[in-house]
């Protein structure tokens, strides 16, 4: 073993007192191969050191859970012996950088997550921020290479995209947000950990081989600001290649349902250091791991790089060594690599071999514990953060050209062009697409149904950190109340700038209060996430976006709810405490308003309550509708549902009812016979060929579809 | 009836095919690597990626083993089903006429369309009426039927045009809005929507079904023959 030099350190993003921390638990300077492993597994991204602290106060227990935060996915009961894992993670500076292959890897990564955890994966969401497209055109880049990638990847391996959502703020113009959520189902018995065990097992390396891509993927590029010269870090993102994983993950399975393994683990960040890490620390036992038993893409690879390498489409697993055997015969069979490279070992040590050269040896509890966790200094800053956007609406057009304004605006356009490129529909769950109701529906065999949403307004937690995180959890349940799903549990992606600067700090430190209180209003777990920070570039940070993933189930999946007004002569209502605010709207953005101020009251029981009262409706099928009042507000929510339905409307606002005030989460629109609307506030009828809202508006539906049709399309063909 | 469905490596649509045949009757997997069909009475090439598709798409698949089997299968009045990626494949392999190109858009699309029954008279669309519209997703990169002008013209002389994109519906620029062709003999059929995703109620459509019950209902008559 060579010991480093003291500056090295440095360049691998370690502090000065990180390093001497190093020295003092290790009793010796570290070796090349030892710093490079250390740098990675103390890096934010491994370790998460500016945030465990704070993600201790989200609750994490529930009667549904099957697997919390610490595995690679975690996982809730939906029922008739199914366990349903999910998780969502971010690839935000890799698709910052090269976002074709950004975003690609970062769907393989998150379905490596849940088939390691012995699900088969069902579905993907992706929660996207861009630039303004139709002033940037680097956005309008990033927008088309990073949907390309996600359609590729997605597509490629036969997992159905089945919804998610874009926003564009200028704010993410350098940085923009690239999460992919998964959902996968297991029969509950087969759910299995990344727990090592059993000294003498053998470990195994299964899928692609091991290359010089995405070293330092999580130190350089996941864990620091991004800024000038970028393109001299595409070499740190992986290449993707779906049909590597797609046999991987068939192969997985495979052994799974035979129970040939001990334990698996998806390599993700940090590569083989990571996985070797995590399962020996969570099995309390030791590894060896021999570098020169790797596969390797080329020849010359350094012990340090077959460690750190981020190379994609592999898995560790452990395994008896009797089962060696069968596991190479199934491995053979999926044309998937697999390699013993090693063995589980009494004691807590992680040995690095190069055959029979010992070249890094570490105890597992410095590479996983030992890490110094940050407290952050928060500071609410005095001025807003964020400047006004471009002023699209003058103030002097009528309610008819701003509802039409605000229904082509990027933010509110429909997402058809995008949502056109990936498949929705293979493994024949779907029976809700995008655009049909405002949460994904796919059927389970008992006849029964998951439903799930995934949400973050940024500008809205701009405003008020706390409040506004608390208002993606409430949307995610009203999404999932429309479609008349019962939240099960959470997972979430916490998208912010650099947390050692006081204002950021304060942003996560209240938006992590904010997600906690909402969770523990409305019952529902949080069962895994992920935190993505230094989310700036030289113009500042992103917007504060904790995007929020939630599953839910509904007993009987032919009573799903849709969005679109069904039948002419339905009575129309208005459900929940809903009046909405101008503050953080989309209003208020196309009239060149900062987002600032404070959101409106959420009265969490009210809102409760009204989530029961429209899951209810919708089960009972009284409600042949209902869509959530999000972005737009009032006017825009029975706008989108008379173009879903292809039906107009007349509706009465009500006083207290702003026509484009916002308040996310709180209110619904539904319609249905009168009767059965009983007890509910009546606004209105569902019929003829025009939206009319009394004394207010009126507009074609053909007029409201088109502006909602074309509004991306014409934004991301301006040219500048 | 007993449906084989073949499992490349890659295939993404296998289990929704099989599922969607087990509808009308039994079915079994193929696996690509071995040659026997296990006595099926029609076979199924279902839509994904066949080996990645890295190259052009069914290009690679043509040369498994199974297909040997399948191609066979064929010759002797078989009934083979491809549908999207195994469209591709049919095509490579020379069972069918034509060839699918990339659309022109370079992009994939996913795209409920409508379809027009052109002939009620093969064993793929005898369960429904000439004209008949159905309603069946598609979801590729390359679905752009093309063959040149007289052997499209031959095409639709000798009645192999079986479905075409009804208009404002063709989601791929195919020439004269083909979407499913079938061979001389009438017994290797190809198309690049998806009968097999719209034969739930709860997902909307059920018109694929009609191709299903079609291919039953001809075996059916031949095992009474």
């Amino acid at each position: 073993m060579t010991a480093s030099s003291p500056s090295r350190h440095r360049r691998l993003g370690l502090t000065d007192d990180e390093y001497d921390r190093i020295l003092e638990r290790l009793g010796r300077a570290p070796g090349d191969v030892e710093l490079a492993m250390l740098s990675l597994m103390w890096s934010e991204h491994c370790a998460y050191k500016h945030s465990r602290k704070l993600l201790r106060r989200l609750p994490t227990a529930g009667a549904h859970v099957l697997m919390g935060p610490g595995e690679n996915a975690g996982a809730v009961d939906v029922g008739s012996g199914l366990a349903l894992a999910f998780k969502v993670e971010s690839h935000n500076h890799p698709s910052a950088v090269e976002p074709f292959q950004g975003a690609a890897t970062g769907v393989g990564g998150i379905l490596r997550d849940v088939f390691a955890v012995g699900a088969r994966p069902i579905a993907v969401l992706d929660s996207l921020r861009f630039g303004e497209p139709g002033a940037s055109e680097r956005s309008r880049w990033l927008l088309e290479r990073a949907v390309a990638g996600i359609g590729h990847y997605g597509n490629s391996v036969g997992v159905p995209t089945v919804g998610g959502e874009i926003y564009f703020e200028p704010s993410y113009e350098q940085n923009c947000l690239v999460n992919a959520m998964c959902l996968g189902l297991a029969p509950r018995e087969r759910l299995i950990r990344s727990a090592a065990a059993g000294p003498g097992n053998v470990l195994v390396l299964l899928g692609a081989l091991t290359g010089r891509d995405g070293i330092g993927g999580a130190s350089v590029l996941a864990s620091a600001e991004l800024g000038e010269g970028d393109e001299a870090k595409r070499p740190s993102v992986q290449i993707g290649d779906p049909f590597a994983e797609k046999k991987l993950l068939e192969c997985c399975l495979e052994l799974l349902e035979r129970d040939l393994l001990v334990s698996l683990q998806d390599l993700g960040a940090a590569g083989l250091t990571s996985a070797a890490s995590e399962m020996a620390s969570k099995g309390g036992v030791g590894l060896d791991v021999d570098v020169a038993r790797v596969p390797l893409r080329e020849p010359g690879m350094e012990p340090f790089e077959v460690m750190v390498s981020e190379s994609q489409e592999r898995m560790l697993c452990v395994l008896a060594p009797e089962r060696l055997p069968e596991v190479l015969e199934v491995c053979a069979r999926w044309e998937t690599l697999a390699t013993p490279i090693g063995r589980v070992t009494d004691g807590e040590r992680l040995r690095v071999l190069a055959g029979e050269r010992v070249v890094g040896e570490l105890p597992v509890s410095v590479l996983v514990d030992d890490c110094p966790l940050y407290d952050l200094s928060p500071t609410a800053p005095k001025d807003g953060l964020y400047g006004a956007p471009d002023r699209v609406l003058s103030g002097v057009e009528s309610d008819g050209e701003v509802l039409l304004a605000l229904l082509r605006s990027v933010n509110l356009a429909s997402r058809r062009r995008v949502f056109e490129q990936y498949d929705p529909i293979v493994q024949s769950r779907t029976i809700r697409r995008p655009d049909e109701a405002d949460a994904a529906v796919l059927t389970l065999p008992d006849g029964s149904a998951l439903a799930v949403s995934i949400d973050g307004n940024g500008r809205r937690v701009a405003c008020e950190p706390r409040r506004g995180a608390a208002e993606a959890v409430f949307e995610c349940a009203a999404n999932l109340a429309c479609v008349g799903a019962e939240p099960l549990g959470l997972t979430n992606c916490l998208n912010f700038g650099n947390p050692e600067k006081a204002h950021v700090a304060w942003q996560l430190t209240e938006a992590v209060e904010g997600l906690a209180g909402a969770c523990e209003a409305l019952g529902v777990p949080v069962v895994g996430g992920n935190v993505s920070l230094y989310n700036e570039g030289p113009g500042g940070p992103i917007l504060p976006t904790p995007v929020v993933g939630m599953v839910g189930r509904l007993s009987d999946a032919a009573r799903a709810g849709r969005l679109g007004f069904a039948r002419a002569g339905d009575a129309v209502a208005l459900v929940g405490p809903f009046t909405g605010s101008r503050v953080g709207s989309e209003l208020a953005k196309l009239s060149g308003e900062a987002p600032a101020g404070s959101l409106p009251a959420l009265p969490a029981r009210a809102v409760a309550e009204a989530h029961r009262a429209v899951r209810e409706g919708v089960r009972a099928g009284w409600f042949r509708s209902a869509h959530d009042i999000s972005e737009g507000g009032f006017a825009v929510a029975v706008a989108e549902c008379c173009v879903a339905g292809g039906v107009g409307a007349r509706v009465a606002v009500p006083d207290e009812v702003s026509l484009f005030g916002e308040a996310p989460g709180r209110g619904f629109i539904v319609s249905g016979d009168e009767a059965a609307l009983a007890g509910h506030q009546i606004i209105g009828r569902v019929g003829g060929d025009r939206l009319v809202i009394d004394g207010r508006l009126e507009v074609a539906v053909s007029e409201l579809r088109s502006a909602r049709e074309n509004g991306l399309d014409e934004a991301l063909s301006a040219r500048c | 009836m007993k449906f084989g469905v073949v499992r490349f490596p890659g295939s993404c649509d296998d289990v929704d095919a099989l599922q969607a045949a087990l509808r009308v009757g039994d079915a079994v997997m193929l696996w690509h690597a071995e040659r026997g069909l296990h006595g099926v009475d029609a076979v199924i090439v279902p839509g994904g990626f066949s080996y990645g598709d890295y190259l052009r798409a069914g290009a690679i698949a043509r040369f498994a083993p199974v297909m040997e089997a399948v191609s066979e299968f064929a010759r002797e009045g078989g009934l083979v089903l491809g549908i999207c990626n195994g469209f591709q494949v049919l095509c490579e392999a020379g069972m069918l006429p034509g060839a699918l190109l990339p659309n022109p858009s370079l992009r994939f699309v996913f795209r409920q369309v409508s379809l027009e029954v052109v002939h009620a008279d093969s064993p793929f669309t005898r369960a429904c009426e000439p004209g008949q519209r159905l309603s069946i997703p598609v979801k590729h990169t390359a679905g752009r039927f093309y063959a040149p002008d007289d052997q499209l013209d031959a095409l639709e002389a000798s009645g192999q045009v079986l479905l075409r994109y009804t208009p404002g519906h063709n989601p791929n620029g195919s020439l004269r809005e083909i979407a499913g062709v079938c061979n001389e003999e009438r017994n290797v059929f190809g198309l690049m929507p998806h009968p097999e995703h719209a034969v739930d109620p709860l997902g909307g459509s059920v018109d694929g079904l009609r191709v299903f019950e079609s291919m039953r209902a001809h075996a059916d008559d031949r095992v009474l023959a």
